[in-house]
């Protein structure tokens, strides 16, 4: 079940070692990605348009803004990254090139992380970036504006790590849009409620130190489980 | 030992026939101890300090969310093993779990909000406890939808299994919420370390409806399981002999539906 | 016997549960049995298409 070399990846043993194939992964895809700008940053300016129509179309008192500012920006994020997920995985299953990378002897595990860590940075990381611009718009005050990129940050994060298991998982199903916003919709609304618990404490002026070590440690914990699980579904997926 | 037993229950033959037998072992005592539970429960328990008589429906909502959680569980184990060691049984199993689970879950979150309707003074509150047990119902609704978007059986078997293993940590979630946060919703007054905090006379219906519950799981899962081994193994050669014991004698050219007393159930 | 039936005023609450609960059992139960007739119909279906038998 051969078919033609990807001349971009890994293809001599001087280049098995897993971090020189996961980088260069991450290197293709970006570039791959970045040729296609308008489809890779069509999520963020998704996210971008939706959260700044909140206050155009509500009564801009700015205490009712900053009330949904927290649920406008935890959705967003949320749908940004859902729409982005489609590209991390049909693409390259359709053209061979994720049987490939299955085959290639490198830790699939770890070719894993690294497209996951490129979808990381194609919708959280823009996210993470566009936020301060956001949450002024949404009336949130300048002193809540760590708090709340913190949050961003770690939850982007485990958002683009369970959205790949969902990916991998639809993989192979034709029109799986609802499919894989049914999937992976109750394991990221954990993400959502702490995150926007962050945002709302943030934006009080409380402390909101508890809700942001809970979503480090779900960081943490998705970052390090998802990988076995993407890997597990792909592999099912390809055959 | 333990691996010879696994390795007989993974025969599909061996758990075709076994299941068949076991059902009426799990029905009848699921009939009886829900009815006893059910008039002990109704009539025989007091009525509660503070909540009155309304505090019966916890021999509905305890069970149902029992169930619910105990589904998931077997239904993330057998997908694990099948997985794991690639055994159709064990698929067949997790197959036969999504819609019971889904139907009581539905059942726990409904008769809840009916008993915190005139305790709590609202239908609904996304407290931890309530807004897990609600993430639970989508786990397994995303879980039927997954498998039924696979047309070959095998891959959605697999594929299904990650997602029963991934969505499995709700259940700690859900049990441990009320202990970790203030929750609206007790806390566990049965399934804890140390006595149970609630009166013997209450508290026997309840066990019994909770077994009850069980028994009739086990039942309703091991008829499932079987259609759904019958699905997985094709023409395999067992299936002609197993079909004539269903229907009570050898094959007299398919007219006959099933009828024998090996289907009481 | 109408006190037992008034549940202390909770009527409206309690004996809806109790009858979604034997609804969704009784369901359960259909389904379940219902599931293996399919199951076992097709069975033989299959195997009369993949063997042809002699009695027939």
């Amino acid at each position: 079940m051969t078919t033609a070399r990807n001349p971009a990846l890994p293809a001599s043993a001087a280049t098995r070692s897993l971090s020189a194939a996961a980088w260069a992964l991450v290197q293709r895809d970006l570039r791959i990605a970045l040729r296609r700008s308008g489809d890779t940053l069509q999520p963020v300016g998704f996210f971008v348009v939706v959260t700044t129509l909140f206050p155009l179309g509500l009564d801009p008192q700015v205490s009712l803004l900053r009330d949904i500012a927290p649920a406008a920006l935890w959705v967003g994020a949320l749908l940004a990254s859902l729409l982005a997920l489609d590209l991390l995985f049909r693409e390259d299953a359709q053209d061979g090139t994720l049987e490939q990378l299955a085959l290639c002897g490198v830790p699939f595990t770890g070719l894993m992380i690294a497209k996951t860590a490129v979808h990381w940075m194609l919708t959280g990381l823009p996210l993470v970036l566009v936020a301060p611009l956001l949450a002024g718009t949404l009336g949130a005050p300048a002193g809540a504006l760590p708090a709340i990129l913190l949050a961003l940050l770690l939850g982007t994060v485990s958002l683009s790590f369970i959205g790949a298991i969902g990916a991998g998982l639809t993989m192979g199903v034709k029109r799986s849009g609802s499919l894989l916003a049914l999937v992976v919709l109750p394991l990221a609304v954990p993400v959502l409620i702490f995150g926007a618990r962050a945002t709302e404490q943030a934006i009080a002026g409380e402390s909101s130190s508890a809700a942001l070590y809970l979503l480090g440690a779900m960081a943490v914990l998705t970052a390090t489980l998802s990988p076995w699980a993407v890997g597990a579904a792909v592999r099912i997926g390809l055959e | 030992m333990a691996w010879v037993w696994l390795h007989r229950f993974g025969s599909p033959p061996y758990f075709y026939r076994v299941a068949r037998r076991l059902v009426p072992w799990f029905a009848w005592p699921a009939l009886l101890l829900c009815l006893g539970g059910l008039i002990g429960g109704l009539v025989f328990a007091p009525p509660d300090f503070r909540q009155g008589e309304g505090f019966r429906i916890i021999y509905v909502h305890a069970p149902a969310a029992w169930l619910s959680l105990m589904t998931y569980v077997v239904m993330a184990l057998s997908a694990a093993v099948g997985l794991i060691w690639r055994m159709n049984v064990a698929h067949a199993v997790a197959a036969s779990c999504p819609k019971i689970g889904a139907s009581f879950t539905a059942v726990a979150l409904a008769t809840g909000m009916l008993w915190g309707r005139p305790m709590w003074g609202t239908f609904w509150v996304w407290d931890p406890r309530l807004t897990s047990e609600l993430l639970l119902l989508f786990l397994y609704l995303s879980y039927i939808a997954l498998r039924s978007a696979f047309d070959d059986v095998a891959r959605a078997d697999r594929a299904s299994a990650v997602l029963a293993i991934v969505g499995v940590i709700d259940v700690p979630i859900i049990h441990y919420s009320v202990i970790w946060w203030n929750s609206l919703h007790q806390a566990p007054s049965v399934l804890r370390f140390g006595a149970p905090t609630i009166a013997p006379s209450m508290l026997y219906p309840l066990l019994m409806m909770l077994v009850g519950f069980t028994c009739f799981f086990a039942a309703v899962m091991l008829t499932r399981a079987r259609a759904e081994l019958l699905r997985r193994e094709r023409t395999a050669q067992w299936i002609v002999e197993a079909l004539d014991a269903d229907q009570g004698g050898p094959s007299r050219g398919g007219g006959r539906t099933e009828q024998s007393a090996a289907s009481a159930w | 016997m109408l006190k037992f039936l008034e549940m202390g005023g909770y009527a409206w609450y309690v004996w809806p549960s109790y009858a979604l609960m034997l609804i969704v059992a009784a369901i359960n139960i259909v389904a379940a049995r219902g599931a293996l007739r399919d199951a076992q119909r097709e069975a033989r279906a299959r195997l009369a298409r993949a063997r042809p038998r002699e009695h027939s």
